[in-house]
């Protein structure tokens, strides 16, 4: 076969692609003592948690891994088995589902944080409603809520939805979205005129996102957050110690800072 | 669940795999019969989707037809309306995805025709156009026609860049593949084994009739 002029280059580059390849730092500390947690969380929770996590990390030198998705998504990760230490949920029900099938430590639950929902739109967008009614309105195209089989923020749309008699109007317009940052990465990008979120996601899409409406949580809520450690965690001394850390003063500090209230 | 996803899967997959076959044939063609000097990096960026990560695809896709897309925003103020969440944009997704196999099995049937053939053609001045339809394509119908089926079934599989484009909505947009995901998150196991039942079996079929096609060409 007659050599091509481009498999020289080829080969040139990739001499000099390998040795990146090859450096670097192992991918496992060495030291026998430092053991990792994996906590499972509402994607909600990133921000604040994975704060937590860092702080978790300074005061004991275990690290911390985060796996971030909607808590129905999680529950049924760890009903299959997944090696997870703690679940942190943004519903009541996926944890309630765990505890009936024995897959959490009971003694370790606590709801540690509150939630309420807002309505938001793209910012400076000319079709977005101003309030929960105007979600029926003829400019209405398209409305993001997380999917109420299993995103708690979808669930407790839905029952806000249900309670304002705005359900039926509405339901046809929904994109049902796999988790609630992917409900307010919909409306930054004006793929919807409006989306329902928790309040403190909006943070993370300053001047993209414009909150409208909030909604008082009597319409669907409370929204706690449960946390409990995992019953087939390997550190479970480890798990507990996170659990504490969140539920600590400078846990609670913590999630404050991005928005979370206190549990009632 | 289970009938919307299989009927909306049906349509989608059959939409794009009509469109592909034709546009893939076309591009299946030119990297198959002319010379220029950005050949090979035009079926390189063509077979992309094939390597990519579909959700590399479908973001790639977002940025194109999205409402605020490049192309997406001109179709937006032109009409109102968007590919995003339709099931037009799952064709798209779906399309993108398998167009790459398309390009591949046209371009090497269309090689594959002896270009004497095709010469004697132009010398009894027929067009490039007519001895396309009358010479080219019949010799190279079989391998093409495995491609299509290939296609078909990359198609009706295809999940990340649809999700990402089209959305997961029930009735809409929720293909099999997509709804086979939402029942196994959401714990309705039955559902999920139905359709993966179903997906499995399509997939055997299409393979199966692939090597009959294939293995024809070969003996004939």
């Amino acid at each position: 076969m007659k050599k091509h002029p481009g498999q020289r280059s080829a080969a040139l580059l990739l001499s000099l692609l390998i040795p990146l390849l090859l450096d670097g730092k192992p991918a496992h500390p060495t030291s026998a003592q430092a053991r990792e947690i994996v906590v499972a969380a509402a994607i909600s929770l990133s921000e604040a948690f994975n704060e937590i996590g860092r702080l978790y990390h300074q005061r004991t030198g275990d690290s911390v891994t985060f796996s971030f998705a909607s808590s129905g998504e999680l529950e049924k990760q760890i009903e299959a088995g997944a090696p997870v230490d703690v679940f942190a949920s943004a519903g009541q029900k996926e944890m309630d589902q765990l505890q009936a099938k024995q897959l959490i430590d009971q003694s370790t639950r606590a709801d540690f944080a509150r939630n309420t929902l807002v309505l938001v739109v793209p910012t400076g967008s000319k079709a977005a409603p101003h309030s929960f009614t105007e979600l029926q309105g003829p400019s209405v195209q398209r409305i993001a809520i997380g999917d109420p089989k299993t995103v708690p923020a979808g669930q407790y749309a839905e029952q806000l939805l249900r309670n304002m008699q705005l359900w039926p109007k509405v339901e046809p317009r929904l994109v049902l979205a796999l988790n609630v940052r992917q409900v307010l990465d919909y409306v930054v990008r004006e793929e919807v005129e409006a989306g329902i979120v928790y309040a403190t996601d909006v943070n993370i899409a300053k001047g993209k996102a414009t909150v409208v409406a909030s909604a008082p949580d009597q319409d669907y809520g409370p929204i706690l957050y449960p946390i409990a450690v995992v019953k087939d965690s390997s550190g479970a001394q480890a798990a507990r110690g996170f659990v504490n850390l969140v539920r600590s003063p400078d846990g609670v500090r913590i999630l404050a800072k991005y928005g979370f209230l206190a549990p009632k | 669940m289970i009938w919307p996803a299989f009927k909306l899967s049906l349509l989608v997959v059959t939409v794009a795999t009509v469109l592909i076959g034709v546009v893939g044939t076309g591009l299946g063609y030119v990297l198959a019969k002319r010379q220029f000097r950005a050949k090979e990096l035009c079926d390189a960026i063509l077979t992309l989707p094939m390597v990519l990560p579909p959700t590399v695809t479908g973001y790639y896709l977002i940025l194109l037809f999205g409402r605020r897309g490049w192309i997406g925003r001109y179709i937006y103020s032109l009409t109102g309306w968007s590919l995003a969440f339709t099931w037009q944009g799952a064709v798209v997704a779906a399309g993108a995805m398998a167009l790459p196999i398309m390009v591949k099995s046209a371009r090497a049937a269309l090689e594959s025709v002896d270009a004497r053939y095709e010469m004697v053609s132009f010398s009894l001045g027929k067009s490039e156009l007519e001895t396309f339809f009358r010479v080219t394509l019949p010799l190279a119908m079989r391998g093409l026609v495995a491609g299509i089926v290939l296609s078909f079934a990359r198609a009706l599989g295809e999940f990340g860049a649809t999700l990402m484009l089209a959305g997961n909505i029930p009735g809409k947009t929720q293909t099999m593949p997509l709804a086979i995901f939402e029942a196994f998150i959401s714990g309705e196991d039955r559902q999920a084994q139905v359709l993966a039942l179903i997906l499995t079996f399509a997939s055997v079929a299409t393979i199966y009739l692939t090597n009959i096609l294939t293995r024809s060409q070969r003996s004939a």
